[in-house]
């Protein structure tokens, strides 16, 4: 059995544009559910967002990239006080309700027959990314990080890129959520008629948690667009939520760093776990499934060590044992 | 403001608040909704239904500015909701009421605890998953580093936030929450979160103080301590209004005691002698409790209620059924019915 091979992609799993992907939307998540408690079940709209405005501004009408990047933040905005005008007044279950709807509408929208000349129905949109590779400073080649694990000169670029977004978004949250600004979010998630009586707008603060957090949904969306170059409707189901959310409550709600580790090990693990069975199915080690059942069965896996974690270290990883421990009184 | 007067007060001051607030009392009526004579909140036909059930109709009910206002009555008599609508908490069908001469109603809670009415919770909302600290510093008016944009600078909040602390440390050594500080506020036991509770309310700077049952689910031990906080609001120049249960704290703390039942306020006076107040005691114990029945009426009761059994008994007879125990139970039952009906009809009439 190859274990470089094993060993080599789990790790470029655990830094590739996935963990990237999801390592910003689930900082997205983490200001909305983690410091608010917002229960946005809907972050793939954000992305979704993010990814056909780039998409469909290049594409569809041939305007410049960095227009797309503005429309799709600008967009992002707009799509958070859609969702959160007529629900953020109400109890947090009907947020839940209207964002997943509202994911589900925007899907449905973008792969709908009726507007395949703007969105392309459900084959996507492709090539629209020129825009953003020009700017690649990496000549053409391979690059390798480290003995055993490499990458072209694209993958590079968005990693690069990619990463600096996760970077910057950490750091932002770092400064709001040690400021005064953080304390009222965190006390929102806590008691909502409690913060009211201490005179602070509720219902502002959980609004510009939501748009916050789309905003840096939008940047996952765009890193999910450019990376694949490509946009289809069926990435940005309710599937990419979820993932999300496990990889937020894997790192560790409301910490700065949870959701960037917990979707390097995510990654890292799914494949890990999903190239060492194939390697062992192709070499005869394990001869009771074949390789297409792989696929399910590292799913099954990683759920497995899931609930595991949940039961033995229910804060995540970088969590508080103690805060855990007060929910229990 | 009221609470900088008090800080720079002497301590012989102290038993003037209290004797400044009865003085404001002497004399006045108790009548319901009695005028007094500086008001800081009036409140006119607050109304709040819900659905077919009227849980609030108060026509008319002042509160002394400086003193110390007990709202009681029996469970359900609307206590709360009443300061639901008050607080913006929830919206009162109609009415008015205005503090300090500003017009209230419609008021978001948050505007109204800017304003400087700040209430507490019968079920204590301590953020649990924040320190006691935190907990002090987020009732904290107008602070910079709550605006998104500015809270990205710290030194644009820093010294603020620095004077905030001192003010939270020294309401928290009063509070003796002091050693507690960095604690999580879902570790304190019940009576210490009250205490963090209405410290954290006094951050706002309120000068209405609204505490809603401040002691329940408080062990003996705290309760003194307790009182002691809600007298010295007074001494600092606030008014309180607060609702309880228990008779032996309302007596000890408050100057004028207000009674609600079934949503209206029926009584208001001191608390020495409200409770002996007839309609108090309706109010708690049920019309006419103790009014002993004269003979003549007794002999009635009696005398309708044989009446009933013999026509029953007759109507069973007409009708040739065999005596079973059904049989016999029905009359009973219908017997009993109707000489509950007549006590009714009797408390009714007198």
């Amino acid at each position: 059995m190859d274990w470089i091979l094993v060993i080599s992609r789990a790790v470029e799993a655990s830094i590739g544009t996935e963990a990237v992907i999801y390592a910003l939307a689930a900082i997205g998540l983490n200001v909305h559910f983690g410091y608010t408690g917002l229960l946005n079940f809907g972050q793939a709209a954000f992305l979704a967002i993010g990814a056909y405005s780039i998409a469909t501004t290049v594409t569809t009408f041939g305007l410049p990239f960095f227009l797309g990047v503005t429309i799709g933040l600008a967009l992002s905005v707009v799509l958070a006080l859609l969702m959160g005008i007529p629900t953020l007044r109400l109890r947090a279950d009907y947020l839940a309700i209207v964002t997943i709807a509202a994911a589900e509408i925007i899907r449905l929208v973008v792969r709908s027959v009726a507007l395949q000349d703007v969105f392309g129905g459900t084959d996507g949109i492709q090539a629209f990314s020129g825009g953003f590779y020009a700017l690649n400073p990496y000549p053409e080649g391979d690059y390798n990080i480290g003995p055993i694990i490499g990458f072209d000169e694209n993958t590079m670029w968005v990693l690069t890129v990619g990463w600096i977004l996760v970077a910057l978004s950490c750091g932002l949250i770092y400064l709001l959520m040690k400021s005064p600004w953080g304390r009222v979010l965190k006390a929102i998630r806590e008691d909502e008629d409690a913060v009211r009586s201490l005179g602070k707008n509720v219902f502002s603060y959980k609004m510009q948690s939501l748009v916050l957090g789309g905003v840096i949904g939008a940047l996952a969306g765009f890193i999910f667009a450019l990376s694949r170059s490509a946009v289809q409707p069926e990435s940005y189901n309710t599937e990419l939520t979820f993932y999300a959310y496990t990889v937020l409550i894997l790192g560790g709600t409301a910490r700065i760093l949870g959701p960037v580790v917990g979707a390097a090990i995510f990654w890292g693990l799914l494949i890990l776990v999903g190239t060492f069975l194939e390697e062992a199915v192709n070499t005869g080690t394990i001869t009771f499934i074949t390789t297409t059942q792989v696929g399910p069965i590292r799913y099954m896996l990683v759920g497995l060590g899931l609930m595991l974690l949940l039961i033995y270290r229910p804060q995540g990883i970088f969590g508080d044992k103690r805060e855990i421990a007060l929910d229990a009184r | 403001m009221h609470v900088d007067e008090a800080a720079s007060a002497p301590a012989g001051a102290v038993t003037d608040r209290k004797a400044a607030a009865r003085a404001a009392f002497a004399g006045l009526a108790t009548e319901p909704g009695v005028a007094k004579p500086d008001p800081i909140l009036v409140v006119d036909n607050v109304v709040r239904r819900f659905g077919g059930l009227t849980a609030v109709n108060v026509e008319h009910v002042e509160i002394q500015r400086g003193s110390i206002t007990a709202l009681i009555g029996p469970n359900g008599a609307g206590k709360t909701t009443f300061f639901n609508q008050l607080t913006g908490f929830d919206t009162a069908d109609s009415g008015e009421w205005t503090f300090n001469g500003r017009k209230m109603n419609g008021v978001p809670a948050h505007k109204v605890a800017r304003y400087g009415m700040v209430r507490t919770f019968q079920l204590t909302k301590a953020l649990s998953k924040l320190t006691v600290l935190e907990n002090m510093r987020l009732g904290a008016q107008g602070q910079r580093g709550e605006n998104f944009l500015r809270a990205l600078f710290p030194r644009l909040w820093r010294a603020q936030e620095d004077e905030i602390t001192e003010r939270a440390e020294e309401l928290l050594e009063r509070f003796k929450l002091a050693a507690k500080r960095s604690d999580f506020a879902g570790s304190l036991s019940g009576g210490q979160r009250k205490l963090l509770e209405m410290a954290r309310a006094l951050m706002v700077k309120p000068e209405l103080v609204m505490l809603d049952e401040p002691m329940a689910g408080v062990n003996p031990a705290l309760t003194q301590s307790l009182l002691g906080h809600v007298k010295d609001l007074r001494e600092q120049g606030m008014t309180v209004l607060f609702v309880e249960h228990d008779m032996d704290m309302v007596r000890d703390i408050s100057d004028w005691v207000i009674v609600m039942a079934q949503g209206a306020v029926i009584a208001e006076g001191p608390p020495e002698t409200i409770m002996s107040d007839p309609r108090v005691v309706d109010a708690y114990l049920g019309a006419h409790h103790d009014a002993p029945l004269s003979d003549a009426e007794a002999e009635r009761q009696l005398a309708e209620a044989e009446a009933e059994l013999e026509l029953e008994a007759a109507e069973t007879h007409g009708e040739a059924v065999p005596v079973n125990t059904a049989t016999t139970a029905g009359p009973g039952e219908a017997a009993g019915d109707g000489a509950k009906a007549g006590g009714r009809k009797e408390a009714g009439d007198a």
